[in-house]
């Protein structure tokens, strides 16, 4: 009973898993200085604990499925996914106590494998010849073989990866701009960040534009990103969301994460780069197009850091 | 020298949906420029307008990174392997 009593009644600090969502939203002045009526606004995904956006539907895969029994004692979560899903799951389930098992295609960055390594995730390398569509087979199978021992978590068609969007990135986006969000731009993976938030913001005020971009080809250094066309198209995808897709090329989001580093100071991913250059291609359009002010919102995936290694540093 | 050339799945459209692929050659470089010769619409796929090498695009001599070794200039032997890996996150230390 002693220790009961001198239990603390208030706690300091915040737990690590607490820290999911409600991101920074950064404005890049430098990508609209023609246009002052413009602006391009980012969520900095890369304050997420984990690192990434991913954070958010992997967090909420795995909180809805303590809650509907689907994971609980004795079972694994299994899911196929190219890195920061993995990251994602990995540090969730280490600070949750779930034991975790990946696919990851075989060529991963360094940094990545040994980050899995280090929250004490089980990986299965796939063959890098294959990219992320050889690790979703996998996944199928290994779940198939054994369906009692693991949750499949497939974050490509799990309902709990857009809803995290849907009532959290979408919403921090309506009240950290007060509501004067008019286009929102962001990336196709498993489509789970487009879907949720285009939802929501939709729902806030229909007149939100909402357009989607991928890799402007099936060969691309996109991190994370599908190429819809030639790719397994996920189930929760909804194209009829889109007001409007772009195509992004891997060498044009290079240079605009070297150009951010330099202009802006801030070290932003591949996919961020990307999500910069779709976000500058719908100010371009607004400006042809004479219309008012217009607040543009993306997302950024994640920061520099695991891509440190890459060879466009050089280029 | 007769090799194998491994294509990843998202470049097999541009192989007729052929996995692997025989060339001949005595250079890592000159095996590719046969594979391109059979499948030309490849080439855009792999190199910048200048002739480069695109930089997510990893070329290995039997499991070695080719940026490691001699470049386009490395030199093959009859039944090694080339494989060309998209970096998804960027440069593997081992396949």
């Amino acid at each position: 009973m002693a220790s009961v009593s001198m239990m603390r009644s208030t706690s300091h600090g915040t737990t690590p898993l607490a820290r999911v969502g409600n991101t920074p939203l950064l404005r890049f002045e430098s990508l609209t200085q023609q246009r002052p009526h413009i602006e391009i606004l980012g969520k900095a995904e890369w304050a997420n604990p984990g690192g990434s956006v991913k954070d958010r539907a992997a967090f909420n895969i795995i909180e809805t499925a303590l809650r509907s029994g689907a994971l609980g004692p004795g079972k694994v979560l299994l899911d196929a996914t190219s890195g920061n899903t993995g990251i994602a799951y990995a540090m969730v389930g280490a600070a949750r106590g779930i034991p975790i098992t990946l696919c990851v295609p075989a060529n991963v960055s360094l940094e990545r494998k040994r980050i899995l390594e280090a929250y004490g995730a089980n990986v299965i390398w796939t063959d890098p010849l294959e990219g992320s569509d050889g690790a979703i087979r996998k996944a199928i199978e290994i779940y198939t073989a054994n369906p009692a021992r693991y949750f499949y978590a497939d974050q490509y068609s799990n309902n709990a990866n857009w809803l995290a969007h849907y009532h959290g990135t979408a919403e921090e986006i309506w009240s950290q701009t007060e509501g004067a969000v008019t286009h929102f731009v962001a990336g196709l993976g498993t489509s789970g960040t487009f879907v949720g938030t285009t939802r929501r913001l939709k729902e806030l005020n229909p007149d939100v534009q909402a357009i989607s971009f991928q890799p402007d080809s099936a060969f691309h250094g996109l991190e994370g990103l599908k190429h819809m066309p030639t790719a397994i198209v996920p189930k929760i995808y909804d194209p009829s969301l889109a007001d409007a897709t772009l195509e992004v090329g891997t060498e044009a989001a290079y240079d605009m994460v070297k150009r951010i580093a330099r202009s802006e100071g801030v070290m932003i991913g591949i996919s961020s780069g990307a999500a910069l250059v779709a976000s500058v291609m719908v100010a371009e359009q607004i400006s042809a197009k004479q219309l008012p002010s217009a607040t543009i919102v993306t997302v950024l995936p994640d920061s520099a850091d695991k891509y440190l290694s890459e060879n466009f540093w050089n280029a | 020298m007769p090799l194998k050339v491994n294509i990843p799945t998202p470049l097999r459209r541009y192989t007729e949906g052929n996995g692997e692929i025989e060339v001949s050659g005595n250079s890592v470089g000159s095996a590719l420029d046969a594979l391109l010769q059979q499948y030309p619409s490849l080439k855009k796929q792999l190199y910048t307008d200048d002739g480069r090498l695109r930089s997510f695009v990893n070329v290995y001599l039997n499991d070695e990174d080719i940026r490691y070794l001699e470049k386009a200039n490395t030199a093959v032997k009859a039944g090694d392997t080339i494989a060309i890996v998209p970096s998804i996150a960027g440069g593997t230390q081992n396949l």
